[in-house]
């Protein structure tokens, strides 16, 4: 069987789709489902530019296949906020100049999203080894930790 | 004019679409009908093609053609245009859109795959059966420049291209009086780019008037259209060459690519839109990087240790072709004598050819390796004299009141180099101010309890920007009130267009959230020339300040007509011109953009011309010069060699900022790109030319984990070269970043450990140095 | 870099997983993926059939009884990580587990994928071999146990037949209060070790070893557990002689040499790692009851 029908919630919106077996999470997003602020950095499963939240899980959705989230819960960097209402982790993004050329962002945003969750209050440290899995070659990556910190303490506060 | 933006750490306008998910990048643009590259290329270093069979390729599902160069010989042929010729080199050395005789390099493209998917092109790669002879490959530059070497073209008896010569001053005279003459080899490996996002392509045909469209993930769109109109015969406005969102770019994407033109002639040839998209593999193999220099360098100073002359030879390695022609030696030549006044300097660079992929700039280009050598030369002439390293910088340097300095050096058009204008040693000591450089002795005794050697490091640079010779911008106001600001200078992730908003804003007097840029467009403006070298703020950012001057001058010449009053009685503001003093009596910028838009039969006032526009461009043949010291400190674990920077220190004059935030981003990363030239990357290759560090698993890029965080101090010292008072900040991190560490690094092992010479340093070599050390 | 075509199936319990795997020809099972995705998208592997082993619920799980620590082979780094029952009966596990990979990693990962894969540098194999697993091993033949002194066959090679499958890894346990520690020198946050030890102690009364063990990894192509050393240590004290006898045993492994370090390099670092988790197994223990 070279394809499958496969259902899912991304971004909190059931969707259904018929795709080839080989393809990977990251290009069924962005090319059958159109959610291309999801990138592709490497292919190889070490910038994590292409980091997604599957099941309440940070991923490398290029080392996941399409069929395997049949039945899953999907976020990618679209759920966290619009243009004109940024989530605090995205608005600290902006105040903090976390970001340049955006490429590695969506998925810093993801690492980080699922990140907080579970740890509500990171030490700077804490927040940079979480971040290792994250490359970034624009911002030498001070902003995004100063980022993190604000928007968890954000999270604090509304707590 | 009012500064309300300028100087402000104004939030970018690109952020919020960024950070949605709302980006366009060139992998996110999809047309109909349009199909994916991928590209045969060659898995030898150096081979002659015998035969290509693409029987079973072309046959398989869902491709739709295997193109060889041959297929496009109705189109246009031979080799791709240089983009920097110099008189050096008498005849281009450039390689073909497709080989299809000799390959110089693994990874060479030799054919185009176009089918429904990447993934069924990437079938078909596998299928082409490609017959190629091997040839004699030389890796190293060294071995390459020696007369017999193998041939990395095989018609070009010598690997040496061409010899760059800077001399200034009576050199052998300052060498024959010095007090002291000290003799150096360096060898400096900067890496590849790695912009997170890789190359990419869409090109199109419009059916009714054939006109191509390319969409590239480049630095340079309007070099892409200049010399891909040339190679097609076509006139440049039959070309829109768009860049997108860009992922990042410094320096590599600036160059115009094979894969470029490939896809467009297979766009042409095929009908179809093409989309190639680099994967991460491709960009080990095929985008340009920089690799090796190799220096010997005797260095001059009296006998106070003030450094007079350098002279010396560098074999540089450039690959296989010179796409980019001479512009990474040259400006590493161009980059003596930094910010030291040397009496007199002569410095050749062979240029030799070897079968690796080309070199071209990466952030910095060749001035990092420049700073790199005379960084460690200060640090050799302290260690040599028992000096402080930090006096010698201070006798070394270029003085507050020399300035401007004419260094002796020569820029691309071989004009003089002069310093603008800088206070090095005031740079400097400041830096060793804020990082507390007298304490050191405390925190070394504190590190060695815990088991540790601490090492402080300096290194300075002095950093040319605003390269000529212009950029340009149109500035429009629209009826309903927006400031649309078009320009030709292409972003890699600057944050360009909020800076030129904050430029257009304050000029016109407008709330920033009125104002609209658009760049990096051929077919939105008219001319540009590359975002490289630091020269868009300076360039492009002056050009803004130009055009939106004329619309404001024009504004307040048609609202003094409409309001009756002199133009010197008026002010801009808020959307307006309004008279001064005089509440309620004014006329907002749309009503004037409305009023010469036109209105059939009524005659437009005071005798302007229509469109409350005008265009502007900034022409400069000058340089404007940035510069900084930075500092830091280094804990080497002794166990493992491994080096840790603790703390990092900067200082740095860009000329006014118009935007903290972005600047300070500018230098993190640039500091962030040179620790990992320091310690982490290493683009390795076999004798056999092939490349063995091809993932991220072996090449090592820096990690948040193993940063420090970078302090800034900023000083100001405006820039009187263009009407905004700004130098470039898109480098300076990067340049004298690798100095700096590795001269930590030396001062932690201490005086019994060999000077440090060579980058990047692994904590394997570091411990060989500690246990020479204690020997 | 998009992977060649393949067919994929996703059984959902360990009998039609292994009716495929006696079936099916060149197969690859898909397991965290981790390791086995970059190899597919970077085309080093092409198999004709895909066998994707996530959906099959009997292949996870953590079960501790007093006897044994059972691990099913598909339960997740990052579930092992954060195991309270697993830190309290092995604690050296969320020790080694903080190294493995990274966070975006660690939550598809799995121990079986890590101990068939067997990088020597992966930590999951090492801890294996330090506490003696067991291979609970099954196949169309039938089921097989496998002692980890078998399990390593060879450079990313592990005793598994072409059909066979790791269902789960059983250890076991050592006595509460047992030392224990762990020690990797990587060059970056969650890159492969290049050396790396793990011990595990347990004393006597009178703070003399009873029972040692020691695991290089990262130097070898294959954990090793350096036996001379923990057959002298019975009957010793810690002391800075023991410990710098460890590093030796250590430093004469037949180290590896690759881009990242020379095979002298290693063997240096190897003495390094294996003093400072042995020293650190020390701190680790408590004075038995």
């Amino acid at each position: 069987m070279t394809a499958r029908r496969i259902s899912a919630r991304v971004n909190g919106r059931m969707i259904e789709a018929e795709v080839e077996v080989r393809v990977g999470l990251a290009d069924f997003l962005r090319g059958q489902l159109g959610l291309t602020g999801t990138h592709l950095g490497c292919e190889h499963g070490v910038c994590g530019a292409c980091t997604i939240i599957v099941d309440q899980q940070p991923v490398r959705s290029c080392l996941m296949l399409a069929v395997q989230v049949d039945g899953a819960d999907v976020e990618t960097v679209e759920s966290l906020g619009t243009p004109d209402t940024l989530s605090p982790l995205q608005q600290a993004f902006s105040d903090h100049h976390a970001l340049q050329c955006g490429f590695c962002t969506p998925g810093m945003l993801m690492t980080l999203e699922a990140y907080l969750r579970e740890r509500p209050s990171p030490t700077r440290e804490e927040v940079r080894d979480v971040l290792s899995g994250n490359l970034c070659r624009c911002t030498g990556y001070q902003g995004i930790v100063d980022a993190a910190l604000q928007a968890a303490q954000a999270r604090k506060v509304s707590s | 004019m009012s500064t309300r933006y300028f100087g402000a750490p104004v939030a970018r306008i690109e952020d919020p679409r960024l950070l949605s998910g709302g980006g366009n990048y060139v992998d996110d643009i999809v047309l109909p009908g349009m199909l994916h590259a991928a590209f045969l290329r060659s898995p030898v270093a150096h081979g002659r093609i015998r035969s290509i069979d693409r029987s079973a390729a072309g046959a398989m599902p869902g491709v739709h053609a295997v193109y060889t160069m041959a297929d496009f010989a109705a189109i246009s042929g031979g080799p791709m245009p240089p983009m920097a010729p110099h008189p050096l080199l008498k005849t281009p050395i450039t390689c073909r859109p497709l080989t299809d005789d000799e390959v110089r390099y693994a990874g060479e493209p030799i054919a185009i795959v176009l089918a429904e998917s990447r993934a069924r092109a990437e079938d078909a790669l596998a299928a082409i059966v490609l017959d190629i002879e091997h040839l004699p490959t030389v890796a190293d530059a060294r071995a390459a420049a020696v007369k017999g070497a193998p041939r990395v073209h095989s018609e070009r008896e010598s690997n040496l291209i061409a010899t760059l010569r800077g001399t200034h001053g009576k050199v052998d005279e300052v060498f024959a009086t010095a007090a002291h003459r000290f003799v150096e080899s360096f060898a400096t490996h900067r890496g590849g780019c790695h912009a997170m996002e890789c190359r990419g392509v869409v090109a199109s045909v419009d059916g009714a008037s054939g006109d191509l469209t390319l969409f590239t993930s480049s630095q340079s769109p309007y070099m892409v259209r200049r010399f891909l109109a040339g190679y097609l015969g076509r006139d440049e406005s039959e070309i829109r060459v768009v860049a997108p969102d860009v992922g990042g770019g410094f320096g590599p994407k600036a160059n115009v690519y094979p894969e470029e033109f490939a896809v467009a002639l297979a766009a042409i040839q095929s009908g179809r839109p093409v989309k190639w998209i680099e994967d991460r593999q491709e960009h080990f193999l095929a985008t340009t990087q920089q690799r090796d220099q190799f220096w010997t360098l005797e260095v001059a100073c009296d006998a106070q240790g003030r450094m007079l002359g350098v002279r010396g030879r560098c074999v540089h390695d450039n690959g296989a072709y010179a796409p980019y022609g001479l512009i990474l030696p040259a400006t590493a030549l161009a980059s003596f004598p930094g910010p030291y006044a040397l009496e007199a300097f002569d410095i050749a660079i062979d240029v030799v050819l070897t079968n690796l992929v080309p070199t071209s700039p990466v952030r910095g280009a060749g001035r990092p390796n420049t700073a790199f050598v005379l960084e460690r030369l200060a640090d050799c002439v302290a260690r040599r004299l028992g000096l402080c390293r930090a006096e010698v910088r201070r006798r070394s340097f270029v003085r507050a009141d020399q300035m401007p300095y004419v260094t002796g050096g020569k820029m691309r058009d071989g004009s003089p180099v002069a310093y603008d204008s800088g206070d090095y040693a005031n740079a400097l000591d400041l830096v060793l101010e804020k990082i507390d450089a007298a304490g050191i002795a405390q925190r070394r005794t504190a590190a060695a309890k815990r088991g540790r050697l601490l090492g402080l490091g300096l290194a300075s640079c002095v950093e040319d920007t605003g390269l000529g010779p212009f950029e340009g911008a149109t500035v429009r106001v629209t009826p309903a009130g927006k400031v649309i600001v078009s320009t030709g200078a292409a972003s890699q992730g600057q944050g360009h267009a909020t800076i030129f908003a904050q430029i257009a804003a304050d000029a016109l007097g407008v709330d920033i959230g009125d104002v609209i840029v658009r760049s990096g467009d051929t077919g939105a403006f008219p001319l540009g020339i590359s975002t490289i070298a630091s020269r868009i703020a300076v360039t492009a950012g002056s050009s803004i300040e130009i055009a939106a001057r004329k619309v404001r001058d024009k504004a307040i010449k048609v609202a003094a007509h409409l309001l009756e009053v002199a133009e010197h009685d008026l002010e801009i503001g808020d959307g307006a011109v309004r008279v001064v003093g005089v509440a309620g009596m004014n006329v907002t910028l749309a009503a004037i953009a409305r009023t010469l838009s036109g209105a059939a039969g009524v005659k437009l006032p005071a005798g302007v011309e229509p469109d409350l526009a005008a265009t502007g461009y900034f022409e400069t043949s000058q340089l404007a010069f940035a510069y900084g010291s930075h500092a830091c400190e280094v804990e080497i674990d002794p166990d493992t060699g491994d080096a840790r920077i603790t703390r990092y220190v900067v200082a740095h004059d860009c000329g006014r900022l118009i935007n903290p935030r972005l600047v300070d981003g500018q230098i993190r990363g640039g500091v962030v790109h040179g620790i990992g030239n320091a310690l982490f990357e290493r683009m390795q290759h076999d004798e056999a030319g092939q490349p063995l560090t091809t993932t991220y698993g072996d090449y090592l890029l820096p990690a948040a984990s193993e940063m420090p965080d970078i302090e800034i101090h900023h000083i100001e010292t405006p820039s009187p070269r263009n009407p905004i008072g700004v130098k470039g900040a898109g480098e300076g991190g990067t340049i004298p970043a690798a100095a700096c560490v590795i001269s930590a690094i030396e001062d932690a092992l201490g005086a019994t450990a060999p000077p440090i010479t060579m980058h990047p340093v692994s904590p394997e070599q570091i411990l060989q140095w500690i246990n020479i050390s204690k020997t | 870099m998009k992977a060649s075509a393949f067919a994929y199936h996703d059984p959902r319990t360990c009998g039609d997983l292994i009716g495929l795997i006696a079936r099916l020809d060149n197969a690859k099972l898909l397991a965290g993926g981790q390791s086995l995705m970059p190899m597919l998208n970077l085309r080093l592997v092409a198999p004709d059939h895909l066998i994707d082993i996530n959906r099959i619920p009997e292949l996870s799980g953590i079960r501790i009884s007093a006897e044994q620590v059972e691990i099913g082979a598909m339960t997740r780094q990052a579930d092992l990580q954060a195991s309270g029952d697993l830190a309290a009966v092995a604690p050296v596990f969320r020790q080694a587990l903080a190294h493995v990979g990274h966070f975006q990693t660690r939550s598809r990962g799995t121990i079986g994928g890590s101990c068939c894969h067997l990088d020597p540098a992966a930590e999951l194999p090492a801890l294996c071999a330090l506490f003696d697993a067991e291979f609970d091993v099954v196949g169309p033949r039938g089921a097989r146990i496998v002692a980890a002194s078998d399990w390593f066959c060879g450079t990313l090679q592990s005793a598994l037949d072409e059909r066979e499958i790791l269902r789960a890894i059983r250890l076991p346990p050592w006595p509460r209060g047992h030392g224990f520690g762990f020690n990797e020198y990587a060059r970056r946050r969650g890159d492969f070790a290049i050396a790396g030890a793990a011990a595990l102690l347990e004393l006597a009364a009178d703070r003399t070893i009873r029972r040692a063990a020691i695991v290089a990894f990262g130097v070898e192509p294959a954990p090793r557990r350096l036996v001379r050393t923990e057959t002298a240590l019975i009957g010793q004290r810690l002391d800075q002689e023991a410990i710098a006898a460890a590093a030796e045993e250590a430093r004469g492994l037949d180290a590896m040499s690759d881009v990242h370090a020379s095979a002298a390099y290693r063997r240096h670092l190897a003495g390094g790692v294996t003093k400072r988790a042995l020293a650190d197994a020390v701190d680790a223990t408590e004075a038995p009851r």
